[in-house]
């Protein structure tokens, strides 16, 4: 048992042994080591004012991460190195994407600078060749009110084009040895039994600790519960985080099914998932941010039980089941029978989620549609999944699912049962389908959409999914997200 | 002393002085020549060089590396006290009790203040005495500040406010246009002017159109929250840093507050994370609660506002319905236009006069009206006041007309670019309906003309067409739309500015003026100005933070006129230390003044030249005074409201956008394909300044037209209070063809080195995005212009196709 966190900073090992479990990394930086350079724009994950880069080792190699520090846990940063703005600079010389960013004039108030610089120097250091829908996808979670980005894009596009030698390469070596140095199997566990920060390393240890503490909050990526710090101002003296829990984050898959365990970061699940469907694959792309999908993980988006979550219906069309543990108890149910009601999923107390298994799309045809007010970095006001088994011409079975459109993410069982046996040029079926829909949901009005909107969307994402697998093209009727072009890894 | 002394002394002092930095910040940027720049002339012949160039951002460097500090990054003095507020939970009613007894046990708490706790006067209103720092009997809207919480740290204070339990009679409240029209209420009189006899034009014109639209308001989401530290000092003195675009009303109105001379006050802010108008009167109350917090506790206190609460307690831009009705000719030329601005003031006065009446100034547009009532309407809701925000009105008075072009368009099947046209002013249909005249039609006209052949606005417009003709659910649309917009505050006092210049014995120059610094790069043109004055390079010129104490009784850093205003009045105070040192000179080394120029950093005179250090010490040990003010005030304009009629504007700036869109008439959603923009901004001090303003002013204007949606719901509660409500746009939202360039002409008035002001009018480009939505929504449903409301949302899009949804 190890009751401390610990963490490389500035290249030594920053040791942490008292600190509220609710303490975020940005107040950490800015209030206790008083590095000011982070700033906090919003407090919720939105604005990217607050983009640190972590650095984990990840099977023995760095990997680098653009995370907001306002809505993570200080103890979430256990076993990683904290990259702040300060440190870019090296030997009296800017960091590329900082030089880039001055010549290129891409800061005006310079307030969301040092956030959009981190996010470039993350995308810097993963490699990334220059490409516009890898720059603006690396800023999606950048607001940036004063230059209209354009100059932030040429920046991003010089410094990646022009891949200088920096001190960062040299050093990498250096901290992963570090990094190793730090890593071990033990459980942390920092406080008293009123109020703590655990992080088990098992999932046997989770799963007892669960059960001694049920009242405790289970964090993943506090992508989630961050805000209910910053916002509603929870106390949360008991937290445990799920992140060090070894093989939770596994992902398995075999020749029908894929499994993404609870803590399969988002960003991961977007690599996998993208390889099983473009939609899948762009879906996730506009997902959060870059920085959301760094924290953020599958468990949490499932387990929260929103009825905007982007995964959910994407999961129940592909006919996904989850697992659930409790003690030495263990379950698993049809993804959709999980989520009650609104905000009520059938989960007992000391249960948590250990994995999702889906079933591969390959020989269905799947759609998925995510509308919002913007593309990028936006909640869904509906999302549509559409998993279709066509034979001949002929739909055997139909699996849609929409969120947004009821209080829990839903199987749209009416318009499932229009369209099993109909043929794929029958436009009557489809117009069935569309008006089975109204049995299906009675949508709210709320400040994202009215229900008159969703309704008629929910119908419209109904006709696009079925016009598109009938002619075997999106061209006409798809703004962005075209299937053909596929996603590099994240 | 050698020569050469003066000089090296200027390059290492006059550097950051963070060492670290220094390598980084002498690489010559790419785009900017650095130092070794070949000089262009001055419209008088001069030389120049270092105005009209591309500098970057003074403090570019800074921001790259963390290192800007911002208020809530000054090192907090020992035993600072934080402060949260308490927010009322109801929008309309009276307070009858206020239990705060919780709030004053909680954990940290110092102090609880009311406006029981007020020493002067309880109002924090820039004109009209209706804005209380906290509610006293009355509430107002709903998130009304009604009391103050200081605790040892921030987060205490926030916990601690939440505990309180209030008492108020609720009442309904007005929230809507439609409430407040019922009720009658209004914030300030309403005002009318035009010419001619409307009702007349209007039936005898052959073609009459009329239509109502509903123009959304817009929150400023400067990335720097609210945020203002109060340390007091002795005798009651105290100092306030405040991310405020106008100083000198913080420490006047902390001066009212506190009940103490402004002497005593001083307010000081070296730069802001964003401002666009949301910080000219409404940065005003926080650093006043936190003056309060600091005079109560005798402790230095820090407010800075959570995000969420900072949407929900300031105001944001005036929504408007606008009312019209127009008569035209078969060319689609206006013969008369009627026009009333309903505009939702919220609940205070704060600067709805001006903006309004920048909303009717701008009615016009480009567009010559021969008949015009141009009406306006200050409604009273009770939501949060609505406040300044880049245009100041303009942008509304600017769209209603937008949109009756294409109505015209519409109606007559023309092309909505040939109807524009038609309006435009012209020699001869020059004068306003404010009766200023337009004294230079043909700048508008060349660079329209331009901008339509550049961006192949024709062989585009044939190609749109095309596209839908066998587009079935995606749809395009595409628009050219001008911008005149007017340049000087229309209350006629503020357009003066100081300056004070320094000038030190090792030659580096300290440069302070009125302005304030929010992103838009006023303090390195200004420091260009000083440096070309002297001769010298940039790197020589401080720029230091904005201070009532050096530069008194300033106006706010608005109405784009912060270069116009401030780098004449400092060029003038430079140019008298200038003056002072030419004269030393000619009487020191017997040369006429004719002989003397200020070059790279040296005074060359006869055959001779001295390092400006030396100089500088030689006329220091000679007694010259080596510090001066500037003082500046626009000429030439005048304004009688009551008349409706004068010459409210030094001048006009131009512009024009192209934009091209797509719409997914199944959901409503658009991608913006293309966009080209020509922008007049004189000759530019700084060009890749004004290409920032520009595009970073067209994007924000594009957010305001799309997805920036603020919603309030029946009992006024802002739901839209935080960006994951709230969607500003985002990288990807920027078309990849984005073409800006400079329309190239001199200001045909006498500012400096003939710029134009180019702060706001480029956010009113954006109206070329909404109009080519409307444009494709027309093409989706084939049966003409379709009603549709700003911000075009995808729902709205999507009604608008459809009828109702
Ligand atoms: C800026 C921003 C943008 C976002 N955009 C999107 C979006 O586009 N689409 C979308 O769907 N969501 C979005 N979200 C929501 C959020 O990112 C997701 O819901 C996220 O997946 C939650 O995962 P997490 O690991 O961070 O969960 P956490 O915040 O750690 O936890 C969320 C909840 O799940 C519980 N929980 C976590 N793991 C488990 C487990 N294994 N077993 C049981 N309970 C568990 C927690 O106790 C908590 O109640 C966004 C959030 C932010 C801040
Ligand atoms: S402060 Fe805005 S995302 Fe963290
Ligand atoms: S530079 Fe001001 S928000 Fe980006």
């Amino acid at each position: 048992m190890r009751r401390t966190i610990r963490f490389l900073r500035k290249g030594e090992t920053v040791e942490v042994e008292q600190f509220a479990p609710r303490t975020t990394l940005l107040d950490w930086l800015r209030l206790s080591e008083r590095s000011t350079g982070t700033k906090e724009g919003c407090g919720e994950g939105d604005c990217g004012a607050c983009t640190v880069v972590l650095r984990r080792l990840v099977d023995g190699r760095l990997v680098p991460a653009p995370v907001n520090a306002c809505i993570l846990l200080l103890g979430q940063v256990d076993g990683s190195e904290v990259l702040t703005v300060e440190d870019l600079a090296a030997e009296g010389r800017l960091h590329p994407v900082q030089q880039a960013m001055v010549e290129h004039h891409g800061s005006q108030c310079g307030f969301c600078t040092p956030g959009i610089v981190m996010s470039l120097f993350a995308l810097y250091e993963a490699g990334m060749a220059p490409d516009r829908q890898e720059v603006t996808d690396a800023l999606a979670g950048n607001l940036c009110r004063c230059t209209g980005y354009r100059p932030i894009v040429d920046a991003a596009f010089d410094a990646l084009a022009r891949r200088e030698e920096d001190p960062f390469v040299a050093r990498r070596q250096q901290v992963a040895g570090k990094l190793a140095a730090l890593a071990d199997e033990a459980d942390v566990f920092v406080g008293s039994d009123q109020s703590f920060f655990a992080a088990p390393a098992s999932i046997e240890a989770l799963a007892q600790l669960c059960l001694a503490h049920p009242d405790a909050t289970l964090v993943a990526g506090a992508t989630d519960v961050g805000l209910w710090i910053t916002k509603a101002l929870a106390e949360l003296p008991k937290v445990i985080w799920l992140g060090r829990v070894a093989g939770l984050d596994a992902v398995a898959e075999d020749g029908e099914t894929v499994t993404l365990g609870a803590t399969v970061p988002l960003s991961r699940a977007r690599d996998v998932l993208a390889g099983l469907d473009p939609d899948l694959g762009e879906l996730m792309r506009r997902f959060g941010s870059r920085q959301v999908r760094a924290s953020g993980t599958v468990g949490g988006n499932v387990a929260n039980g929103s009825p905007i979550g982007d995964l959910a219906p994407a999961l129940i069309a592909l006919g996904a089941t989850l697992h659930l543990r409790r003690g030495a108890e263990r379950r698993s149910l049809p993804l959709e029978d999980f989520f009650l009601d609104y905000r009520k999923q059938d989960r007992r107390p000391g249960e948590f989620v250990t994995a999702v298994t889906l079933r591969k799309p390959a020989g269905r045809h799947f759609r998925a549609f995510k509308v919002s007010k913007r593309f990028d970095e936006d909640i869904s006001a509906v999302m549509g999944a559409f998993c279709l088994d066509i034979a001949d011409g002929t739909v055997r079975e139909a699996r849609i699912a929409y969120g947004g459109m009821a209080g829990i993410p839903k199987r749209a069982r009416a318009a499932e049962a229009a369209l099993a046996g109909a043929t794929l040029a029958d436009g009557a079926a489809m117009e069935r389908a569309v008006t089975a829909l109204a049995g299906d949901f009675s949508p709210l009005s709320d400040h994202r959409a009215s229900a008159g909107y969703r309704r008629r969307v929910a119908g419209n994402l109904l006709r696009k999914a079925l016009t598109e697998i009938a002619t075997g093209d999106d061209a006409a009727t798809r703004l962005i997200g075209h299937r053909e072009i596929r996603h590099a890894a994240e | 002393m050698r020569q050469s002394e003066g000089t090296e002394n200027l390059t290492s002092r006059g550097a950051t002085p963070r060492p670290s930095m220094r390598d980084a910040s002498s690489r010559p940027p790419a785009t900017t020549g650095g130092a070794a720049v070949a000089p262009v002339a001055g419209d008088d012949g001069t030389t120049l060089r270092y105005v009209h160039r591309p500098l970057p951002h003074d403090s570019g460097v800074r921001h790259v590396s963390g290192t800007a500090l911002y208020i809530d990054d000054i090192r907090e003095p020992e035993g600072t006290l934080h402060v949260a507020l308490g927010l009322s939970p109801v929008a309309r009613g009276r307070l009858r009790g206020l239990d705060l007894a919780a709030v004053r046990a909680a954990p940290g708490v110092v102090a609880v203040l009311t406006a029981a706790d007020v020493p002067g006067r309880n109002d924090i209103s820039p004109a009209n005495g209706d804005e209380p720092v906290f509610a006293e009997q009355e509430v107002l809207f709903h998130g009304q500040p009604v009391f103050a919480v200081v605790a040892t740290t921030r987060d205490a204070a926030r916990r601690a406010a939440r505990l309180a339990t209030f008492d108020i009679e609720e009442e309904p409240p007005s929230i809507t246009v439609e409430d407040a029209l019922a009720r009658g209420e209004t914030v300030l009189p309403d005002y009318t002017f035009g010419r001619g006899d409307v009702e007349a034009a209007l039936s005898a014109a052959p073609h009459r159109l009329e239509g109502v639209l509903r123009i959304g308001g817009q929150e400023h989401f400067y990335l720097e929250g609210q945020a203002a530290l109060a340390v007091p000092g002795e005798e009651g003195d105290i100092l306030v840093h405040s991310s405020t675009q106008h100083p000198s009303e913080v420490q006047h109105i902390v001066a009212r507050v506190l009940g103490i001379p402004d002497a005593f006050v001083t307010c000081e802010v070296r730069r802001m994370g964003g401002g666009f108008g949301g910080k000219e009167t409404q940065a005003t109350q926080w650093a006043v609660i936190a003056a309060l917090a600091a005079r109560a506790t005798g402790r230095p206190c820090k407010l800075r506002l959570d995000r969420d609460d900072d949407m929900v307690v300031t105001g944001k831009r005036h929504d408007m319905r606008a009312d019209w009705r127009v008569g035209f000719d078969g060319d689609g030329r206006i013969l008369g236009y009627d026009i009333v601005f309903n505009a939702r003031c919220g609940c205070s006065a704060d600067l709805s006069q001006g903006v309004v009446d920048r909303t009717m100034f701008h009615a016009d547009n480009a567009y010559f009206l021969p008949a015009a009532r141009i009406a306006s309407r200050r409604l009273k809701t009770n939501t949060v006041s609505n406040t300044a925000f880049r245009g100041f009105g303009g942008p509304q008075g600017m769209l209603a007309v937008e949109r009756v072009m294409d109505e015209i368009a519409a109606r007559l099947g023309r092309d909505p670019l040939d109807v524009r046209k038609a309006n435009f002013y012209a020699p001869g249909r020059d004068e306003t309906p404010y009766g200023q005249t337009v004294e230079d039609t043909d700048v508008l006209a060349a660079l329209v003309a331009q901008l339509e052949a550049d961006c192949d606005y024709r062989a585009r417009r044939r190609a749109v067409t095309a596209f839908n003709a066998r587009s079935r659910v995606l749809k395009k649309g595409l628009a050219l739309t001008p911008v005149k917009f007017g340049i000087s505050f229309t209350l006629t006092h503020l357009n003066q500015a100081g300056a004070l210049v320094h000038v030190y014995q090792d030659g580096s120059i300290h440069l302070n003026h009125g302005g304030t610094e929010m992103g838009q790069g006023l303090f390195i043109k200004v420091a260009q100005v000083v440096a070309e004055e002297f001769g010298v390079g940039i790197e020589c010129v401080r720029i230091t933070a904005t201070t009532t104490a050096k530069v008194p009784n300033t106006s706010p850093t608005a109405a784009s006129s912060g270069s116009d205003l401030n780098g004449m009045a400092a060029r003038i105070a430079a140019a008298t230390i200038r003056q002072r040192l030419v004269e030393f000179l000619c009487e020191t080394y017997d040369v006429a003044e004719g002989e003397v120029t200020f070059r790279d950093d040296r005074v060359f005179f006869g055959n001779e030249s001295l390092a400006f250090a030396d100089l500088v010490k030689k006329a220091y040990q000679a007694r010259i005074p080596l510090s001066a003010t500037g003082f500046y005030r626009t000429p030439a304009i005048h304004w009688d409201r009551a008349a409706g009629r004068g010459r409210p504007f030094f001048y006009f700036a131009y512009g024009a956008a192209c934009a091209e869109v797509t719409i997914d008439t199944l959901t409503g959603e658009y991608r913006l394909d293309r966009v080209d923009i020509l922008h007049d901004a004189g000759r530019s001090l700084n060009p890749a300044i004004d290409i920032g303003q520009i595009e970073g002013g067209f994007v924000q204007g594009m957010g305001w037209l799309t997805t920036e949606e603020l919603v309030f719901d029946a009992k006024g509660r802002l739901a839209t209070h935080a960006p994951s409500t709230y969607k500003i746009p985002v990288a990807s939202d920027v078309p990849q063809d984005f073409r800006v360039r400079l329309f190239t002409s001199a200001n045909r008035q006498p500012t400096i080195y003939r710029s134009k002001a180019v702060g706001e009018p480029p956010l009113m480009l954006a109206n070329a995005v909404f109009c080519a939505i409307a444009d494709a929504v027309r093409a989706a449903r084939g049966d003409g212009l379709a009603p549709l409301d700003a911000p075009a949302t995808p729902e709205a899009v999507l009604r608008a196709i459809v009828g109702a949804l």
